[in-house]
């Protein structure tokens, strides 16, 4: 069933409307409107998300609501529309993104309350969260390019959002240029789609027709056109091999991290996947290579995170590893499992960075956990916040991580990915471990801070303070919407997404059990290493990064990936655009041509132009030559007859 | 009856000798008076080839003609007379300010 | 219109003409220029055009030329000086407009046009009328506009500016430049 519902085009807008006071008159108006203008148009988003979506449940499974915004490009047999519609899967995504980025803003208005640049800093955030949604209710694929652009645009903006600092602006380049690399494949995948359908005479790219014409294109167009799509899908949601812009995209400001890693961004790749799953299905071979590449950057990233001392870089990696996690779920089926560990991440990735961002305010600046330790009894709140968020994240029993983590896990066994189900568990372990020493780094031990600084940190002011409580709540208690089956209410997200994103069969209940005991010991393991080394015997980190010298210089180099890829590919490609295009092609071949072409047309003009003698009979004679001709053109044709 | 053709080429005749007068006379009133004489000419010629075509059309014109040949001389006359205010000569040679 | 009157008006236009182009005096240029029209009148008249022949002596003898004499009385206009020089433009001239009187007669003599009989009202003044407020009216409509914009164009071109260096010096009597 569609209904027509015409609060979609508001539900969009609103944060548009954002962008454009904000740019137009944010400034003038201060700082104060600035602040209410930007919640408020991402509040109303979130309010019409939430009265939509109470609409749908209404309605019969696998109804949707729909919108056009306007007519887009019509040419020859291509139609394509604004056209927004709001599916299971888009009601989830736009709750998350207008629900989390909503806290999100508001948590900015404390953060960036001191930064003299508010009104772009805003005006940013909300076209973030408008491409967002774009991307979100977009009904065909074209239509959610535009808006997988504008994140990727808009995470530029403000990665390197203080661009008076070099290697900030370096790190927003560096991801807008790694996203330009996914953006490619993403396109080409686009390409090869419109290309197969438009064959069979689908001209519209939408998803609805397409998922009903799945079955026209063959398996190996779709193998193709979904690799190319999962590619940029890699890009976007920072998987290997095109992570690398991710860990560096923590030079913004700590809000940005969290809509980058939380409501918007990351999210998008799995979004895509999700969205397209009808695509994946037919391609058996890409759903093992999706799932086993979000395993290897789960796996991976985990790593990284042990070995790292900047507490948003750690958060950063721990990002890449639980979007490794909903790959792996979308690889092996369970999309609806992805799409609900989308959710209870964007809940406790909020709710840490924002913790973290906390704690960076309060003290000044630090990053380095190093330099850290002790904060509990100065900042109880975001203590408890954060244990909130860290309990959640490590999948501890009964926290929402636990949930959707464990839902994947068990489809990953059950469809017979017995191998990557080990190595995800043994992720899990790293986990809890890597984000145990966050947070024990961060809030336990002896203060490593001189003496007065300790004195001033303080608990962030009531507008951070707020989100984190909001976060913290939905972080402990969000996971209850998608229980295990059999339990209570059951998989009601799982239920509500069904239509969209197909059910895979349940395990037995036993056997469930007893994987979700093995994962939970797993990470229990992970959690009370964590405990003996950072709390109870602080030096044995030391000690065993000194008898594993090379692993740990390994894992503290981020495996050298940033340097092979610089020794690979930008070195490559910089000697031959210097050294060979440079300075031969460049400067021989196409500046002749340039330079050529504008000495021609000066010296022509410089001979031309004398003709302009400013003497009107000398402009007469002229023109008597041209009647002259005039009347000899046709006295000879008049002679030839 | 005189043929057409003799008028034509009358026409003709004085058409060359507007044009040379507006070629070689530095005055501009007389360069204008060499106009009015071209627009003479091009009238003979609508007349006479209206005559020889039996039709009324070709005086039309003609009147016409007359009329812009007095709203030209009128604004020419009075640009020429600013343009003498300004430079203090009639002489086309001293107008040329635009050039390259 | 009988050969010889013809040849009297046609030889007297041409004479007059090339006496516009080359008297030294302006006043003088204007005064043949007089006879061309007042010849081109009466030839108009010989082809049967009356009312348009009467319209060329009245409007433009009576009307058009009287300014002219306006402008070079305003003006104190004398003399010009010897045209010297510019040797170039003037050959060019006289090659150019004899070759287009060559190719406009050689043209002429390859075509025969005979003189259709036509209506005693031909060329009259009713019958120009006619034409002028039926088919031509919206021309005539739009001349009307054309002479009003002409008045203002007129007006706001020639008023008299503050012009310092006239306020010092007093207008001179040729086309002479000032130095």
């Amino acid at each position: 069933m569609i209904v027509e519902f015409p609060a979609l085009n508001l539900l969009l807008l609103m944060p548009a409307i954002g962008v454009a006071f904000n740019l137009f008159f944010g400034y003038r108006l201060g700082r104060s409107a600035v602040n209410t203008v930007s919640v408020g148009v991402v509040a109303i988003a979130f309010a019409l998300s939430v009265w939509a979506t109470v609409k749908l449940a209404t309605m019969p499974p696998g109804s949707c609501l729909q919108a056009q915004l306007g007519p887009w490009i019509y040419a020859g047999p291509l139609r394509l529309d604004v056209l927004l519609r709001f599916d299971a899967l888009a009601a989830v995504m736009s709750l998350v993104v207008s629900g989390v980025g909503c806290l999100i803003h508001i948590y900015s208005c404390g953060y960036m309350g001191e930064d003299p640049d508010f009104a772009r800093y805003f005006a940013y955030m909300n076209l973030f969260t408008f491409s967002m949604l774009l991307l979100v209710l977009a009904g065909n694929l074209l239509l959610m390019f535009v808006g997988w652009e504008g994140v990727g645009l808009c995470s530029y903006l403000l990665i390197a959002f203080w661009y008076d600092n070099p290697l900030f602006a370096f790190n927003g380049r560096k991801a807008f240029v790694v996203n330009r690399i996914g953006d490619v494949g993403f396109l080409l995948g686009i390409f090869v789609l419109f290309s197969a359908f438009a064959s069979h005479g689908l001209w519209t790219l939408d998803f609805a027709e397409m998922r009903e014409r799945a079955g026209l294109i063959s398996p190996a167009i779709a193998t193709i056109a979904c690799l190319l799509l999962f590619f940029g899908a890699t890009g976007k949601s920072a998987q290997i091999p095109l992570y690398v812009w991710l860990p560096d995209a923590m030079v913004g400001p700590t809000p940005v991290s969290a809509l980058i890693h939380a409501a918007t961004m990351v999210t998008a790749g799995v979004y895509v996947v999700a969205r397209l799953n009808f695509l994946f299905a037919l391609s058996p071979s890409t759903m093992e290579a999706v799932a086993t590449i979000g395993t290897v950057t789960a796996f991976f990233a985990a790593t990284i995170a042990l070995a790292q001392s900047d507490i948003k870089r750690v958060l950063a990696y721990s990002t890449i590893s639980q979007i490794g996690y909903m790959f792996l779920g979308a690889g092996v089926g369970a999309f609806g499992a992805a799409i609900f560990h989308v959710v209870t991440h964007a809940f406790f990735k909020a709710l840490l960075f924002l913790g973290a961002g906390s704690v960076i305010h309060a003290l000044g600046g630090e990053q380095d956990m190093n330099r850290m330790g002790g904060l509990r009894r100065r900042m109880p709140l975001t203590h408890a916040a954060m244990l909130a968020g860290t309990l959640a994240i490590s999948a501890v029993p009964g926290f929402s991580g636990f949930f959707s983590k464990d839902e994947i896990l068990q489809a990953a066994y059950t469809s017979g990915h017995k191998t990557l189900w080990l190595i995800a568990v043994v992720t899990a372990g790293l986990t809890g471990l890597y984000m145990f020493r966050l947070f024990f780094l961060t809030f336990y031990g002896k203060p490593r801070l001189s003496e007065e600084r300790f004195a001033e940190v303080h608990e962030p002011p009531f507008v951070m303070a707020m989100p984190l409580v909001v976060l913290a709540a939905l972080s402990v208690f969000g996971g209850l919407i998608g229980l295990p089956e059999g339990v209570l209410w059951g998989n009601q997200i799982g239920a509500f997404l069904a239509p969209i994103t197909g059910r895979v069969s349940a395990a037995p209940a036993q056997a469930v059990m007893l994987l979700s005991a093995i994962t939970s010991g797993v990470t229990f393991i992970g959690i009370i290493l964590a405990l003996i080394g950072y709390v109870v015997i602080p030096t044995l980190p030391e000690r065993l990064a000194a008898w594993a010298q090379g692993l740990y210089r390994l894992l503290w180099s981020k495996y050298y990936v940033d340097e092979l890829y610089d020794f690979l590919i930008t070195r490559p490609v910089l000697f031959l655009s210097s050294a060979i295009l440079g300075r031969n092609v460049d400067s021989l071949a196409i500046d002749a041509v340039v330079d050529g072409t504008g000495e021609a047309v000066q010296g022509g003009a410089t001979a031309v132009r004398r003709v302009e003698t400013g003497n009107v009979q000398h402009y007469v004679l002229i023109y008597l030559g041209g009647v002259l001709l005039i009347v000899g053109y046709y006295l000879l044709s008049a002679l030839r007859h | 009856m005189t043929p057409i053709n003799y008028y034509l080429g009358l026409g003709a005749l004085l058409f060359a000798i507007g044009t040379v007068g507006v070629l070689i006379r530095r005055n501009l009133i007389v360069v204008f008076m060499s106009i009015e004489l071209m627009l003479n000419a091009v009238n003979l010629t609508f007349i006479a080839l209206g005559r020889a075509m039996g039709s009324a059309d070709g005086q039309v014109i003609v009147f016409f003609v007359m009329i812009v040949a007095g709203v030209e001389a009128a604004v020419g006359l009075g640009i020429i007379l600013a343009a003498f205010r300004n430079r203090l000569t009639v002489n086309a040679d001293e107008f040329n300010l635009l050039r390259w | 219109m009988p050969l010889g009157i013809f040849a009297f008006f046609a030889t007297l236009a041409v004479i007059s003409a090339l006496g516009v182009i080359l008297q030294r005096s302006p006043v003088h240029s204007l005064l043949a220029l007089i006879v061309t029209l007042l010849c081109v009148a009466a030839l108009m008249i010989g082809l049967d055009a009356l009312a348009v022949g009467l319209l060329q002596a009245i409007v433009y003898v009576g009307a058009i030329v009287v300014l002219f004499l306006f402008v070079i009385w305003l003006l104190n206009l004398e003399r010009d000086p010897e045209e010297s020089g510019r040797l170039g433009i003037k050959l060019l001239a006289a090659v150019g407009a004899a070759a287009l009187v060559g190719e406009l007669t050689a043209f002429l003599t390859r075509t025969h046009m005979s003189q259709q009989t036509v209506n005693s009202d031909y060329g009259s003044m009713a019958q120009l009328a006619g034409l002028i407020f039926g088919n031509y009216l919206i021309a005539f409509e739009v001349t009307s506009l054309l002479l009003l914009v002409a008045v203002v164009g007129v007006v706001a071109v020639a008023r008299r500016w503050p012009s310092p260096r006239l306020a010092n010096r007093p207008p001179t009597l040729s086309a002479k430049p000032q130095t």
